[in-house]
């Protein structure tokens, strides 16, 4: 892999993200609307619930770590979007850029750009609503690296559908993390859930990271092993998911996708 | 001459439809070489095929010696194109896509390099202009300014000129033909400027349903057919390719 090609990718998207404050206040905004959204939520049950529980970790804790997640699948989609609205396939691909580095490029630059959301919400949630990291300990280092992954490897497949299915199958893609969350248990014990619903949680690394997470507000013991799992599923969907862009690249280079990709032509 | 391009039995075939048929031809270094033909002949999908974007169903392209489907990025870095149908992103300035595309050719000493097409290409006052704004005629000096700059063996332009007022249209034919003639790279042209092809082109070929039928110098090809123009035998071609075959 060649470093300055990856690094192409990445200088594209800080000079979009430089030039335009359309760009730059999402990285933020949303995520900074829900901490405060939820830091309220989390206050006012604070106040209504029994002494002693405190909701701001189980609930805003929970927000920034799935807002976490979505973020960075976000920042990949949205770097492999600006060459899907550009028509600039075309133009990249018949560069000696491979596959691997424009896919490096993609998570560098999502890297960037998810660690803005996190600052800020992190900020916010500190300062504002008095939110202590320290109650999650050592652990919060893996759960925000199970996430991490996750959101890379949902971000590659978000963008392998939409190299596959062609520009307007973007809109399959913003509802993924809405429709993973019931799932993934953000803000219930898995054992709320039917079973069936509890079975594809069980697949979802994000699914060990909230009940980790539950554990250690509770002061429970947290077994390993289960983070583990959701850590070795993560990095499975990374691999599955990279290899899926691969596919869906090389189906497009033989149809001719990438050279005619336009909403009347893919599909 | 050493070949920049060497292509053998090239095919493409979406099912039963070919669009490529068996094409072999090459470029040498300081060569011009027109591809030419009506639409639907072929020509965008054999350049396409060169430029590693669309894979051939069967047949090889050489870059510069490199085989395209063993070794694509190496092969890549010796190709450089420009094509109407393909602008820079708009929502970049044109110096930003110089940077960024000459960061993926690998362009040494980049920043003198977009310096001196920027000049060259009389781009200097739009250098902090996003490219989206900028006249179709302007658009497409950048998109010759970025095929330019890694300075390629193998330059593939298709319809290179086919937004430009005539007088642009001159000057950007006189910076191919200096092209080719003050570097060691070959040029693949496309265009339906009958006018401008024998201007510039060294040798032509004529593509029918995916085949050549016609290679030749286009100062005296047309005479060989029986032809007053290249333009008549385009349209020639166009209509009656079967009838070309036999002469």
């Amino acid at each position: 892999m060649a470093l300055h090609r990856i690094w192409a990718v990445v200088l594209r998207q800080f000079f979009l993200l430089r030039g335009s404050p359309a760009r730059i206040l999402p990285l933020f905004a949303w995520v900074a609307i829900d901490m405060v959204l939820w830091g309220f939520i989390s206050k006012y049950l604070n106040s209504v619930a029994s002494a002693g529980f405190n909701f701001v970790p189980m609930l805003l804790g929970a927000v920034l770590l799935w807002d976490f997640m979505v973020r960075v699948m976000q920042g990949v989609t949205l770097a492999f979007f600006e060459d899907v609205w550009t028509r600039n396939f075309l133009n990249i691909f018949a560069t000696p850029l491979s596959i691997p580095e424009y896919v490096s490029g993609l998570v560098i630059s999502s890297i960037a750009t998810s660690s803005v959301g996190l600052v800020v919400m992190i900020l916010l949630a500190t300062l504002v609503f008095g939110l202590s990291f320290f109650i999650y300990g050592a652990m919060l280092v893996p759960f925000l690296a199970v996430l991490f992954l996750l959101g890379i490897a949902l971000g590659i497949l978000g963008s392998a559908i939409v190299l596959r299915l062609g520009p307007a199958a973007e809109w399959f893609i913003w509802p993924i993390p809405a429709l993973l969350s019931p799932f993934a248990g953000v803000f219930y014990p898995l054992s709320t859930l039917p079973h069936w619903m509890r079975f594809i949680a069980r697949l979802l690394p994000a699914s060990y990271v909230f009940e980790g997470m539950r554990a250690v507000i509770a002061h429970r013991e947290l077994a390993a092993s289960p983070l583990f799992l959701g850590a070795c599923l993560a990095v499975f969907y990374l691999l599955l998911t990279s290899w899926l862009f691969g596919r869906v690249f090389r189906h497009a280079v033989r149809t001719g996708l990438i050279a005619r990709y336009t909403a009347e032509t893919a599909g | 001459m050493s070949q920049v391009l060497s292509v053998t039995n090239l095919r493409k075939s979406y099912g039963a439809t070919v669009a490529v048929d068996g094409l072999s031809f090459e470029v040498a270094s300081n060569e011009i070489v027109g591809l030419l033909g009506p639409n639907g002949a072929g020509k965008t999908t054999t350049i396409n095929m060169i430029l590693g974007v669309l894979e051939p169903t069967s047949g090889s392209i050489r870059i510069e010696g490199v085989d395209l489907a063993a070794q694509r990025s190496r092969a890549l870095e010796y190709t450089n194109f420009a094509a109407v149908y393909a602008p820079l992103p708009g929502n970049l300035t044109v110096q930003q896509n110089l940077r960024i595309f000459g960061l993926l050719y690998g362009v040494k000493d980049l920043s003198r390099r977009i310096e001196d097409l920027l000049r060259q290409y009389n781009l200097e006052r739009f250098r902090d202009a996003k490219c989206g704004v900028l006249s179709s005629g302007e658009q497409t000096r950048v998109c010759l300014a970025k095929a330019m700059l890694n300075q390629p063996q193998l330059l593939l332009l298709d319809e290179p000129t086919a937004s430009l007022d005539p007088a642009k249209a001159v000057d950007i034919r006189r910076l191919i033909v200096d092209f080719a003639a003050h570097s060691t790279g070959g040029v693949l042209w496309t265009s339906h400027n009958m006018y401008e092809v024998q201007e510039v082109c060294h040798r032509v070929l004529f593509l029918s349903r995916g085949r050549i039928l016609l290679e030749g110098d286009p100062k005296s090809l047309p005479r060989e057919h029986g032809m007053d123009s290249l333009e008549e035998l385009f349209i020639a071609v166009a209509r009656e390719p079967l009838a070309l075959e036999r002469t």
